[in-house]
């Protein structure tokens, strides 16, 4: 049994108006140095990557693994671990369509994921 | 509240929870929050007349200012792709109105399920599952407002402004943990 907590004032975390965002500043990663070849792209499959992050749940993200892919426990556990000690793990590979729709499932579960081509 | 029990077999299996009065409504209030700030940034989606003519919605193609809103729809592309602003814009614009719309489906199944004043809640297992991706978004949120760390203490000291509201992310935390448990028996 968890206790609960006293009625404590309640907190907000909404601002004080929601507003459209104004363009944001391209972000500089130094990895894109190496440059790719621009004819190559079209054929490059993709993957999907889950990144850790403080809030998810090892055992939400192993259950979100199996359920929106189909993996056994201990496929989706492992793919969890390196989530979790590696800081990412590619969870899913396939057509630019797949992968998007893949990301997109993750965003809805609430985990941290993002597409790229296969390097 | 104790752990989700699960009951029933097969088609009439249920999640079962009793939730006391203060549970229930800070559990609501924080449901609600986060719906009107996802319900805010679908009203300021561009509106446009190929959408009116065609009927699928376009969203905007920037993300959130806000940081809560950021975390709960973040850039799709990794930010090491040589076109990562271009690509998480274009998918952005196609794939933020419907990742709302389950963010608020799985909030409405929330509220509608859990009494007001408090009570038992019995779960279908998709309900369940729409109760785990909710109760996970009033987590990141509250993760970006209590700034969450990896190794965050069970509680933090008196004078620290974040002290008496972390107990509720605990709560959440545990909460969430009991539910997969069941769902994963």
């Amino acid at each position: 049994m968890r206790s609960a907590f006293g009625a404590a004032a309640p907190l907000r975390f909404l601002p004080p108006e929601v507003r459209l965002s104004a363009p944001a500043e391209p972000e500089v990663d130094e990895r894109t140095e190496e440059s790719v070849d621009e004819a190559t792209l079209a054929d490059t499959p993709w993957q999907t990557i889950v990144w850790n992050d403080p809030v998810n749940l090892m055992s939400y993200v192993t259950y979100v693994f199996q359920k929106l892919f189909g993996y056994d426990k201990a496929k989706a556990t492992a793919l969890m671990m390196d989530v979790h000690q590696k800081g990412r793990a590619t969870v899913s590979s396939g057509s630019r369509e797949k992968v998007e729709g893949d990301v997109s499932r993750l965003h809805a579960a609430g985990l941290w994921a993002t597409m790229q081509r296969a390097s | 509240m104790k752990a989700w029990k699960r009951q029933g077999r097969g088609d009439r299996v249920r999640y079962v929870a009793v939730l006391d009065r203060p549970e229930a409504s800070v559990l609501r209030g924080l449901m609600a929050q986060v719906e009107q700030m996802l319900t805010g940034r679908n009203e300021a989606a561009p509106d446009d007349e190929l959408a009116a003519l065609t009927g699928i919605r376009t969203g905007p193609s920037t993300p959130p200012d806000d940081p809560v809103l950021a975390r709960l729809l973040p850039d799709f592309a990794s930010s090491g792709e040589d076109d990562a602003g271009e690509l998480s814009a274009a998918m952005r614009s196609v794939r933020e109105p419907e990742l709302i719309e389950a963010k608020l489906d799985a909030i409405a199944t929330v509220l509608a399920t859990c009494p007001a004043g408090g009570g038992r809640v019995e779960l279908a297992p998709s309900q369940a599952e729409e109760w785990l991706a909710a109760v996970n978004d009033v987590r990141l949120a509250l993760g970006v407002a209590l700034e969450v760390t990896e190794d965050m203490p069970e509680q933090l000291p008196a004078d620290d402004p974040r002290a008496d509201h972390l107990p509720v992310y605990h709560w959440l935390t545990w909460l969430q943990d009991s539910l997969v448990a069941g769902l994963m028996q």
